[in-house]
C-alpha cells in the first residue's frame, strides 16, 4: 500500500471568540516527512487533529487521496492513520501486547503480530505481558507508537509526540521514527515547537503563527536564512545555542 | 443466653425475606443508576440535576419513604382500577431502591469523570466508535468506582430494609420491632445481629470484589462474585419452597395484647396441623390490608378501629349491633370473614395516675376538661392522629397544656414519671391495676366499643378445619385474664415472652 497524500484545502476553525487556525491551504505528498512547527497556541496541533476529526474544521476541509476525511465515519477514518500524542494514552487496565493490538481488534480484522511491532519500535519482546504502569516513559512511547501503526497506517501523525521525554530519549526515539518513516514508506507529519528537531528529522518544515502558515521551506533553505522572520526567529534559537556552546568548548 | 438463641432460631425465614429484599433493590438501583451515570457524566448540567434529586431523595428518612409509597400507590392503584399493591414488596422495593440511587450515581460519574483524558483521547484516536470506547475503557477504567459505590449502596439498603416492617413486608426488622415493643431485648439483639452480620458479610464480599477489580486479580474478584451469588441463594432458600396451603401467616400489630394472642391463635392453629409463620409489628393501617389481600391469613381487630377508620363510621351504635354491622361490611367489602368476638374490650381510655385524679376531683372525660389546661396529655404513636381523638374532642373541648406521642410501654413510664399527666390508655392494659391508674369515664359516649375481634382473610373462609380450630376463642377471653396475660409481658420485672403468656392465658381460659 503507497503512502498516503494529504490536502489541506482553507481549513479554519474557531473556538467561540477565537480563531485557532485561520484559513490554512497546504498540500503534503504522499511519503513526506513534514515538520509542523509554532510557538504555543499557535494551532499547529488544532491543525493536525483535523486530519483525524479529533477537530472538526469550521470551514475547508481535509482531504487524504483526494477524499475529504468529513464523509467517511470518523471511527473508521482514524482506524487508518497512527496517531501519537505527548500524554502517550496508554489504555492502563490493558497489557502492553493488548493496546498494541487493539486497533485491529476493534475494527475486527485479523490479529496482529505484537512480537514483530515490538521489534518494530525497539522494544524487548518480554514486555508483551506488561502493564504500562511498569514501563519507563520512553518504552510507553515506543509502545503507543507501535500501537498506532498495528492497523498499517500509512499516515502517521506525531503531536508533540516526543515532548514529555528526556532529551536523550527524545533524540533517539526521533531519529528512529524518521528511519521507521523512510523503512515503511510513510507520510509523516510531525507537530513540535522545537525547531531543532524540525530541522534535523523533516523534509520541509511548516510554521505557523496565531492560525496561519507564515513559512513552507527545507531545513536547507531555513538554513540558508530564507523562509521569513517567524521563521528564522525560531531557527535562530537553536543555532545560537549550538555557538554559544562552541565558544565555551574552546 | 437461651433466649437469645432461641430468638436466633426466628432469623433464618426473616433473612430470606431481607436478602430477597435487599437484593432486588439493589439490582433495580443499579440498572437504573448505570444510564443515568453515564448520562449525567456526559452532559454536566443534566448531571447537576440527577444528582441533585438522587441527593434530595437521600435527605428523606427511610422511614417516611417507606411510608410515603402507601398512599401513592394506594392512588396510583384506584386510578388504573385497582391491582397495584400498596403494601408489601413493593412499595418497600421503590422505597430502597431510590435510597441506592445515589451513592451507585455519584461514584459512576467520578469514576467517568476520573478518566485521564488523554486514555480517552487515545480510544478516539485509535477509531473507537462510542459503544467500543465505553465498554473497553470506560466501564473497565470505571468498576473499581462504580463498585465502592454498589458497596455504600448495598449497606445501606440492607440496613434501611429493616424499616419495610412497618409497611408491611417481612424483614429482620420485624424482630427489631416485636422485641422493642415487648422489652423482649434478646429478640432485638438477634435482629440486630442478624441484620449487622448480613451487611458486614455484604461489605466485606463487595470489598474483597473493588479489591479484586482495582489490582486486577482476577480469581480473588470471580470468588468474591460467587462466594456473594451462592450467599444469596442460600440466604434465601426458605423462599423457594412451594407455597404450601398448610403455611399459615398470623398478624399482630405493635404491641404486646397481639403478639400474645397471635401466639394463641398460633397455637390453636399448629395442633390443627398447620405450620405458622408470624408477621409481627404491623401498622393499624396496614394489617387490615394485608389480611384482606391474603398476605395475612388471620388477625385480631378492634371493633371501634375498623368502624372509625375502615369504615369511615363516626356514629356510636351499641355493642352487639356494631359487631354485627363489622360482619357485614367485611364480607361483603372484601371477604373477609368475622369469626367473632374474643369477649373482651380493649378501648381507648384515658388514665390517669390514682392519687393525682382524686386530688383534683376528676373522674370523668367532662370533669377533664377544666383541668386540661394545665396538664401534659402522652398519647400512643397514632392516637393523636386517628377518628377517635376527633370525637372525643368534638365531645369534651380539651386543651392540654401540651401533648406528646410514645411507643405505648414509653407512655406508661411517662404517666408514671410525671412527664404526663393524663394518656390514652387501653383499658384491657394490665398495668391500669398494676400501676393504681384511674381509668375516666366517657358520660358522652364519644369512644365507640373496642370488642376484640377475630378476623379471617378471604382465602380461608371457607377452610373448615382453619376456621373450626379457632371457632373456640370466640367469647372466651374475659377482659380480667387478658389484662393479666398482658400485665406478664409489660411489667418491668420478671417479664415473660408473648408465647409464655399466650400458654398461661390458654390454661387460664380452659384451652
Amino acid at each position: 500500500m503507497p503512502a498516503e497524500s494529504l490536502r489541506f484545502d482553507a481549513v479554519t476553525k474557531r473556538f467561540d471568540d477565537t480563531v485557532a487556525v485561520d484559513g490554512v491551504s497546504a498540500t503534503i505528498p504522499a511519503g513526506q516527512f513534514v515538520a509542523l512547527v509554532g510557538a504555543s497556541g499557535s494551532g499547529k496541533s488544532t491543525l493536525l487533529k483535523t486530519v483525524n476529526r479529533l477537530v472538526e474544521p469550521s470551514d475547508g476541509r481535509v482531504l487524504i487521496d483526494d477524499a475529504d476525511v468529513a464523509t467517511r465515519p470518523a471511527p473508521a477514518l482514524r482506524r487508518g492513520i497512527g496517531y501519537v500524542f505527548q500524554s502517550i494514552g496508554l489504555f492502563p487496565h490493558m497489557t502492553v501486547a493488548e493496546n498494541i493490538a487493539i486497533g485491529p481488534r476493534i475494527a475486527g480484522g485479523p490479529p496482529v503480530d505484537v512480537p514483530a511491532l515490538l521489534d518494530l519500535v525497539a522494544l524487548p519482546r518480554e514486555l508483551a505481558g506488561r502493564r504500562p504502569d511498569a514501563l519507563s516513559g520512553g518504552q510507553r512511547q515506543r509502545v503507543a507508537i507501535a500501537r498506532a501503526l498495528a492497523p498499517g497506517a500509512k499516515l502517521l501523525l506525531l503531536d508533540e509526540a516526543f515532548g514529555a521525554l528526556d532529551p536523550v530519549t527524545r533524540d533517539a526515539l526521533g531519529q528512529e521514527i524518521r528511519a521507521l518513516h523512510d523503512r515503511l514508506g510513510l507520510t509523516t507529519i510531525l507537530v513540535t515547537h522545537d525547531m531543532a528537531e524540525a530541522l534535523l528529522l523533516a523534509d520541509r518544515v511548516l510554521v505557523m503563527q496565531a492560525g496561519r502558515l507564515v513559512a513552507d521551506a527545507t531545513p536547507a533553505q531555513l538554513l540558508r536564512g530564507e523562509g521569513g522572520n517567524t521563521a528564522q526567529a525560531l531557527v535562530a534559537v537553536p543555532r545560537d545555542q549550538a555557538e554559544r556552546l562552541r565558544e565555551m568548548a574552546r | 443466653m437461651n433466649a437469645l438463641v432461641a430468638a436466633l432460631g426466628r432469623v433464618p425465614p426473616l433473612l430470606a425475606q431481607h436478602v430477597l429484599l435487599s437484593a432486588a433493590a439493589l439490582a433495580l438501583g443499579i440498572a437504573i443508576s448505570l444510564p443515568l451515570a453515564i448520562l449525567a457524566a456526559r452532559r454536566p448540567r443534566i448531571g447537576t440535576a440527577i444528582l441533585g434529586i438522587a441527593s434530595l431523595i437521600q435527605t428523606i428518612p427511610a422511614l417516611a419513604l417507606l411510608a410515603l409509597f402507601y398512599p401513592l400507590l394506594l392512588w396510583l392503584s384506584g386510578l388504573v382500577g385497582g391491582g397495584i399493591p400498596a403494601l408489601g414488596f413493593l412499595p418497600s422495593l421503590i422505597a430502597l431502591t431510590l435510597y441506592a440511587l445515589l451513592p451507585i450515581i455519584r461514584n459512576g460519574v467520578a469514576g467517568l469523570v476520573g478518566i485521564d483524558p488523554a486514555v480517552t483521547q487515545a480510544a478516539d484516536a485509535v477509531g473507537m466508535t462510542p459503544a467500543q470506547k465505553l465498554r473497553l475503557v470506560e466501564a473497565p477504567l470505571t468498576l473499581p468506582v462504580l463498585v465502592a459505590g454498589i458497596r455504600t449502596a448495598a449497606v445501606w439498603t440492607i440496613g434501611a430494609a429493616t424499616l419495610s416492617t412497618t409497611v408491611g413486608q417481612p424483614s429482620l426488622g420485624d424482630m427489631i420491632f416485636a422485641g422493642l415493643q415487648t422489652q423482649n431485648w434478646a429478640l432485638v439483639l438477634a435482629g440486630c445481629i442478624a441484620a449487622a452480620g448480613l451487611a458486614l458479610v455484604t461489605d466485606a464480599l463487595i470489598g474483597l470484589i473493588e479489591r479484586g477489580i482495582a489490582h486486577r486479580r482476577r480469581p480473588l474478584w470471580i470468588g468474591a462474585l460467587i462466594a456473594l451469588v451462592a450467599g444469596l441463594a442460600l440466604a434465601t432458600a426458605p423462599l423457594w419452597q412451594r407455597a404450601d396451603t398448610k403455611v399459615v401467616t398470623i398478624g399482630a400489630k405493635n404491641f404486646s395484647e397481639q403478639y400474645i394472642l397471635a401466639r394463641l391463635i398460633g397455637d390453636r392453629l399448629e395442633r390443627a396441623g398447620y405450620t405458622v409463620r408470624y408477621r409481627d409489628g404491623l401498622g393499624s393501617a396496614v394489617v387490615y390490608g394485608a389480611l384482606s389481600g391474603n398476605d395475612v391469613d388471620v388477625y385480631v381487630d378492634y371493633a371501634g378501629t375498623l368502624w372509625n377508620g375502615q369504615m369511615h363510621r363516626s356514629d356510636v351504635p351499641d355493642r352487639r349491633a356494631m359487631v354485627a354491622a363489622i360482619g357485614r361490611w367485611t364480607q361483603a367489602s372484601s371477604g373477609v370473614r368475622l369469626i367473632g368476638p374474643l369477649g373482651f374490650e380493649n378501648a381507648y381510655a384515658f388514665a390517669m395516675r390514682g392519687a393525682d385524679a382524686k386530688a383534683r376531683g376528676i373522674a370523668s372525660l367532662a370533669d377533664l376538661v377544666a383541668a386540661a389546661p394545665s396538664l401534659k396529655l402522652g398519647s400512643d404513636l397514632e392516637f393523636l392522629e386517628r377518628p377517635e381523638w376527633a370525637a372525643v374532642r368534638r365531645a369534651y373541648p380539651l386543651r392540654f397544656a401540651a401533648a406528646k406521642s410514645y411507643a405505648p410501654t414509653f407512655m406508661y413510664r411517662a404517666l408514671a414519671s410525671g412527664e404526663a399527666d393524663v394518656i390514652s390508655a387501653f383499658s384491657s392494659d394490665g398495668r391500669i391495676a398494676a400501676d393504681g391508674l384511674t381509668v375516666l369515664t366517657d358520660p358522652k359516649r364519644a369512644i365507640p366499643s373496642y370488642d376484640a375481634l377475630l378476623l379471617v382473610a378471604p382465602r380461608r373462609a371457607k377452610d373448615a378445619a382453619f376456621v373450626a380450630a379457632l371457632q373456640p376463642l370466640v367469647g372466651r377471653i374475659p377482659v380480667t385474664a387478658m389484662r393479666e396475660a398482658n400485665y406478664r409481658v409489660d411489667r418491668d420485672a420478671d417479664k415473660q415472652p408473648p408465647d409464655q403468656a399466650a400458654d398461661w392465658l390458654a390454661r387460664r381460659i380452659g384451652l
